[in-house]
Parts: structure tokens; C-alpha cells; sequence
């Protein structure tokens, strides 16, 4: 379980997160949704203790995140994180992506890194590319080999920061597909995303972020059709 | 009779080889120069790219001198000033002395670059696969990094394998120093000069060239 207590964010003089309580628990999809600014990604990042926070707190699992005396490097092999630009290691093969986090960070010997990355690539698709490099595929291909990455450190959570925003149109597909397939095996996903058909369609809970806080939080149904908020309704009148 | 003294005598095959052995010291001293200089470099780039104080403050002056002062002064001034204080090396450990530091100074600011050149998001990525801070520099910052400005790091070890030559004025007999002493008995300086040129250019030209196949291999 991913509890959030009154967490506090800033960049220099720029509050961005002012004071956010949130609790996510295992198998559960949550997709954060709201305007750019609004502190959605800058979460993702507090989560798994890439950006320090100034006030509150972040457990998982009932370990504190930015506790000083937490080993980060092994609490993030709970968390994988897609990025909205996939950042594939250019210099290695679609397989070599995969199978480099397990070999190095979770000590596997060679043979089983290579048959985790094999499984992972063909869970998101991606068996018949194993030799080729990032350079040589689409977007949505590089989307879904991070993906596989992430997954071959065999995460308990999986962050989504806004994993289709730079593809292009006709690539955000493949990669919902396999965000959906993630969801329906149980993953628990925290997804950012302005995609608001995956949002209501898969998703148990929809967060709606306002300049920095949860303006309003609850099933799709909920969000999508009964807005208690007013400013849930204007950003979501405004985005269809 | 009168008797002549022959003071000059012509270019001949135990010449060439003289020159082909000094050529293999050029080799010798630019190659333990430059391997050294890199991993030298290497540190003081990311010394300089991590931005603590000590590199701000004192390690980049300090680099700056090396880079701007004429390497034939720094030569001149080591040789002549190290036994003042107390170290007693040959021309060819001072040669690499020099060298080394000479190439540490330029590759610093190349693997700066480098450093810079695989950016936060990769970085980010890479850690939040559970890599430690040294794994990221190792799998992820160093091959991607180190492609990145390969050209750049060519272009200085070729310019240091050419700039060995000054370490001829300690005496140290590597490519220069054998032809001018040539130059000196055979008074051929255009022949020997042309030999000397040929193989500095047959030393770098298969870097050069195996330094494209690379690029070429990585482009891909």
C-alpha cells in the first residue's frame, strides 16, 4: 500500500504540491488526471524518491520513503516508473535494455536476466525485436520496452508519468493496450495521463488535480458523470 | 696529397630503421600518456560535472593553466624545476608527466561534456531501475556519454601523439629528435622531414580510421 500523508513539494520559491493525502492500495488502478502544473507528475517523483518533498510523508509498504536511513535503490525495484519520454539505453539491444537492471541491480546471473527480459518483451509484445536497437523502433515500440524494463525488476507498483503524451496519435494505442493488460492482471498502477477514455474505462479510482492539491477523488463513474466539483467539470467540459 | 675530412654522410637503410625504432618511442610515450591522461581526464570531468567546491575553486584553474600554457614551456619548466624539488626523472618519465597531465586537462573538459551530453530524464530512468548512483555512471552515463564525444576524444589524442614531438627538447629521442640528429650528419633535412612526416601520419591514420569504423558500428 502507497500512503501519502500531507505532503508538501516545492521547487525554489514554486510550491507545487501543498498538502496532499492520498492512499492507493495493492491492485488498485488509480489515474491522476488535471491541468499541466497542477503537481501530477511532480508525485510520481516524490513517490519513488527521485525529488525530495519538504513536508509530510510517503510510505510504501509501510517504509518511509524519504526517511534518511532507507535504502532507495532497493525500495525502487518495488516501484517501476514509465517516463513520458521512454529513455531507452540507445547503445544497447531491445533485450540488453531489459535485461540490464536484473543482471546489475537484482545480481541474476546472466542466463536468468536474459529469460526475465525475453518473457517481459513478449508480455508487452515485443518477442520478435529482442535484437534490434531502440533506435530502430516507434515510439510506441520504445513505450512498451520501457515498459518491459520496468516490469523486469518485477515491481509491485507501477507509475505511469504520462507514459502516451509524446507519441504520436496512432502509437497511443499499443500502449494503453498494454497498460490495460498490466491493470487486468492486477497490477496496482498509479497512472498520470490526459488520456480520459483510459482513465474511466480502466481505472478503479480517478484523482483530480487542482494547482497542487486533490480537488476531487472517486470511482470514474463518479468523476466522469457526477462531478461534485465544479472545477472537475469545467477541466473535464474543457478537455472533450 | 691532401686529405679530406669527411664530416657528412648520406641517408642510408640502418637510418630508416633508426627512424622506424624512434618512431615506436613517439608511439610509447603518446600511448602511456594519453591511456594515462584519459582516466585523469576522466576523473577531473566528473569532478568538474559533479560541480563541488574544490573542482569550482581549484581543480578547473588549475586545468585552465595546463590547457592554455605552450606545452613546450611546461615541458621546459618541469624538467628543469622537478629536481629543485627533490624528483630526479629521465626525459621520459618527465615527457609523460607533462603529457599526461597536458591530456588530462583537455579529456576533462571532453568528458565533462560527455557527462552532460546523456541528460537527467536517461539518468533519472536508469535510477529508478534501482541502480546505485556508480551503476548509472558505469552501464548508462559512460557508454552512452563516452559515444557521444568519442570524436571529440580522438581528435585530442591524435592532436597529443603529434605534440609528443616537443618532448624532443629534453632529449628524449622519439620521431623529431631522430631526424634532426640525422639532419644534422646527412644535411638532408627535406628527405628526412618527409620520412619523419610520413610516420607521424602512418601512426595516426589507422586511429583515425579505426575510430571511424567505430562510429560508423555505434551509428547504427
Amino acid at each position: 500500500m502507497i500512503e501519502i500523508s500531507d505532503l508538501y513539494k516545492s521547487f525554489g520559491d514554486l510550491q507545487v504540491l501543498k498538502g496532499i493525502n492520498l492512499q492507493v492500495e495493492k491492485g488498485e488502478v488509480l489515474s491522476v488526471i488535471g491541468a499541466s502544473g497542477s503537481g501530477k507528475s511532480t508525485l510520481l517523483y516524490c513517490i519513488n524518491g527521485l525529488e525530495p518533498i519538504q513536508k509530510g510523508s510517503i510510505k510504501v509498504d509501510g517504509v518511509e520513503v524519504h526517511a534518511k536511513d532507507t535504502d532507495l535503490n532497493k525500495l525502487r525495484q518495488k516501484l517501476g516508473m514509465v517516463f513520458q519520454q521512454w529513455n531507452s539505453f540507445p547503445h544497447l539491444t531491445v533485450l540488453e535494455n531489459v535485461a540490464l537492471a536484473p543482471r546489475i541491480v537484482r545480481k541474476l546471473p546472466k542466463r536468468d536476466a536474459r529469460d526475465v527480459a525475453l518473457k517481459q518483451l513478449e508480455h508487452v509484445g515485443l518477442g520478435d525485436k529482442i535484437e534490434s536497437y531502440p533506435g530502430a523502433l516507434s515510439g510506441g515500440q520504445q513505450q512498451r520496452l520501457a515498459i518491459a524494463r520496468a516490469l523486469a525488476m518485477e515491481p509491485e507498483y507501477m507509475l505511469f508519468d504520462e507514459a502516451t503524451s509524446a507519441l504520436d496519435p496512432e502509437l497511443v494505442g499499443e500502449v494503453l493496450d498494454t497498460m490495460r493488460l498490466l491493470a487486468e492482471e492486477g497490477m496496482t498502477m498509479i497512472c498520470v495521463t490526459h488520456e480520459m477514455g483510459f482513465a474511466r474505462d480502466v481505472s478503479d479510482r480517478v484523482a483530480f488535480f487542482h494547482e497542487g492539491l486533490i480537488e476531487e477523488i472517486g470511482p470514474p463513474k463518479q468523476i466522469f458523470g457526477d462531478a461534485r466539483s465544479e472545477r472537475t467539470k469545467k477541466f473535464l467540459s474543457k478537455i472533450r | 696529397m691532401e686529405q679530406t675530412v669527411q664530416f657528412f654522410s648520406g641517408f642510408n637503410v640502418n637510418d630508416f630503421l633508426f627512424l622506424g625504432e624512434a618512431a615506436g618511442r613517439t608511439l610509447l610515450i603518446s600511448f602511456v600518456s594519453i591511456a594515462l591522461g584519459t582516466l585523469l581526464g576522466g576523473l577531473f570531468g566528473w569532478a568538474l560535472y559533479e560541480g563541488k567546491l574544490f573542482a569550482t575553486f581549484a581543480l578547473a584553474p588549475v586545468l585552465d593553466v595546463f590547457r592554455s600554457v605552450p606545452l613546450i614551456i611546461q615541458l621546459v619548466l618541469f624538467y628543469n624545476f622537478a629536481p629543485i624539488v627533490g624528483l630526479r626523472l629521465d626525459p621520459f618519465m618527465s615527457g609523460v608527466a607533462v603529457l599526461t597531465i597536458y591530456t588530462a586537462a583537455l579529456v576533462a573538459n571532453v568528458a565533462r561534456g560527455g557527462i552532460e551530453a546523456v541528460g537527467q530524464p536517461m539518468r533519472r530512468a536508469a535510477r529508478s531501475l534501482g541502480m546505485t548512483y556508480w551503476q548509472d555512471l558505469r552501464y548508462v552515463v559512460l557508454p552512452i556519454g563516452g559515444r557521444a564525444v568519442f570524436p571529440s576524444w580522438v581528435g585530442v589524442a591524435l592532436g597529443v601523439m603529434k605534440d609528443s614531438a616537443l618532448v624532443s627538447v629534453l632529449g628524449y629521442v622519439e620521431l623529431l629528435k631522430a631526424s634532426q640528429i640525422l639532419i644534422t650528419r646527412t644535411q638532408e633535412p627535406f628527405l628526412i622531414l618527409a620520412f619523419a612526416g610520413a610516420f607521424y601520419f602512418a601512426l595516426s591514420y589507422p586511429i583515425s580510421l579505426y575510430a571511424d569504423k567505430l562510429e560508423r558500428r555505434w551509428a547504427q
